[in-house]
């Protein structure tokens, strides 16, 4: 595969699409998982379907659109969703996760009706749902190291801040910080992760890239800083040696990396238990 | 202005019942006060309002002088909540960087810890006696050792005032003493001012140098010698029709 790797330009932005998300998918993972609010990642995917139904749509109903990548109206909507999701938390205060319920079903009645317009299912869509490497064009190459590049300065330059709202929201606002708006941050971030990583493991299995290795490293790590970079170290090695096998066996991308994410965390699991005796 | 905290005719209210009434109290500079009061008597609501977590519908809050809207120094303010209520315990953090956490505020944003906050932590985990667990995650201690590395958490930056809620719940009996031992060792050898809300008065009128009672209006604030004069009446009317609630929880 590795001359592989250099002969064909596919494969080459496949994989450095796979290595950024693998990097930074997990990395905003711990700090969604450890506040409770993986299934944000779910409803966001689902959000980011719709945009990108609505892109393949305008692109097939007009031709001027031809040429315009559906990442971005994904990212749109992937955004307008997480803030509509943040509404409503304010909204339904003490139930907080009906927002995702409604978010969710809403993307997925949206993205239906986009794609019955569109007059039904086209293969381009397929390779949204499920992840592909040979769709990754060079677009998204630069529009996904755009968002790594600025997930890596924001969580350097907001460590402190989102450590300690993710672990004690209530202290932090009564420390001083600024609760809202570097949520407001964050959430955005999530959205924008989420609709970056859909080229490669599929809109339906975008949430896993975001939770598995996070749930792997959370069993083991001793720290904060351990589980992020174990979270990282767990998402590179399910997207790389997915890629291999996706690859060498023909399977579907998001398939196969998202089944070694779950062996990563079975494997986490299992030497935790060892450990103890 | 030598008082702390000035609480000027603070009411609140939740939808349409009244929590808080009329509230007017201070905290002189150097005092460690009790806040003692039943269940559902507004002390966790007074001390929001004093973080300025909720916002009073009527009246003033000064901290160090300042009205609340205005005040910029919260790091000069450490806060200790209700273990309980306020963090999951699966977190995966040391000892060490939750201590550290209670920097950020101080320290601003993007600014990171240098060596000399650095030892501060260690001073701070040293002074609650967490020290052979410094790398331990937080989730592993018991729930005094949690709460002794919330109270690190809360000294680290150094603050003048320390405000305490209910901070005993949770940990065992015997840990209780040697908890308000420390409180009383921070309030004189270290000169911070405490304000410690409790429903519990036995305990703490021992340390304490000011008591004040509450049960959504204010019905005593004096020296703890002038507490000790109330009849036991007047606490029972106070405590009104709470007091056999105080009974079971101790139970």
């Amino acid at each position: 595969m590795l001359e592989a790797l250099f002969q064909y330009e596919f494969l080459q932005n496949a994989f450095i699409v796979g290595i950024l998300i693998g990097f930074i998918a997990p990395l905003l993972g711990v700090f969604i998982v450890v506040r409770r609010l993986s299934l944000i990642a779910d409803a966001l995917s689902h959000v980011t379907l719709a945009g990108i139904a609505a892109s393949l749509l305008v692109q097939k109903k007009f031709l001027t659109f031809a040429t315009l990548n559906p990442i971005y109206i994904g990212m749109a909507f992937s955004v307008v969703g997480s803030l509509f999701i943040e509404k409503l938390r304010t909204v339904y205060k003490h139930y907080q996760e009906l927002a995702i319920p409604i978010i969710l079903s809403g993307g997925i009645g949206l993205s239906v009706i986009f794609i019955s317009l569109a007059d039904g299912f086209n293969t381009d869509l397929f390779s949204y749902l499920f992840g592909s490497v040979s769709a990754v064009s060079t677009t998204d190459v630069w529009t996904i190291s755009i968002i790594f590049f600025i997930v890596l300065t924001v969580i350097f330059l907001f460590y402190k801040e989102w450590f300690i709202l993710s672990f004690d929201e209530e202290y932090a606002q009564a420390s001083g910080v600024k609760v809202k708006s570097l949520h407001f941050v964050f959430i955005v971030l999530v959205a924008l992760v989420i609709a970056a990583s859909m080229r490669i493991v599929g809109i339906l299995l975008v949430s896993s890239l975001m939770t598995l290795p996070v749930a792997a490293s959370i069993r083991i790590a001793k720290g904060f800083k351990q589980a992020l970079w174990l979270s990282v170290i767990f998402g590179e090695l399910a997207v790389i040696v997915g890629l291999f096998l996706s690859y060498y066996l023909n399977l579907a991308p998001g398939g196969t990396i998202v089944l070694l994410a779950v062996c990563i965390l079975i494997g986490a699991i299992m030497w935790k238990k060892w450990k103890r005796g | 202005m030598d008082d702390i905290l000035r609480v000027e005719n603070v009411s609140f209210r939740y939808d349409d019942e009244d929590v808080l009434q009329h509230i007017n109290f201070h905290i002189p500079k150097g005092a460690f006060v009790g806040l003692v009061g039943p269940n559902g008597s507004g002390k966790s609501t007074l001390l929001k309002c004093i973080l300025r977590l909720l916002k009073p519908q009527t009246g003033q809050i000064f901290l160090f002088g300042t009205p609340i809207e205005q005040f910029k120094d919260w790091h000069k303010i450490g806060f200790v909540s209700q273990k309980a209520n306020s963090f999951n315990t699966g977190f995966p953090a040391t000892v060490y960087e939750v201590v550290a956490s209670g920097l950020t505020g101080k320290l601003g944003l993007f600014r990171r810890l240098n060596k000399r906050d650095e030892k501060a932590v260690y001073e701070a985990i040293d002074a609650v006696g967490m020290g052979p667990f410094i790398r331990r995650n937080i989730g592993e201690l018991s729930g005094g050792q949690q709460q002794r590395v919330f109270i690190a958490r809360a000294i680290v930056s150094q603050p003048e005032f320390l405000i305490l809620d209910e901070p005993t719940v949770g940990v065992d009996v015997h840990h209780v003493q040697s908890f308000y031992d420390m409180l009383e060792r921070l309030n004189k050898q270290h000169h911070m001012t405490l304000l410690l809300v409790t429903h519990d008065i036995g305990t703490i009128t021992e340390k304490v140098t000011h008591v004040a009672c509450l049960n959504k209006h204010l019905h005593f604030h004096g020296s703890v010698q002038q507490f000790a004069q109330l009849k036991t009446e007047d606490l029972a009317s106070f405590y009104g029709h709470h007091l056999h609630l105080l009974a079971h929880d101790h139970a």
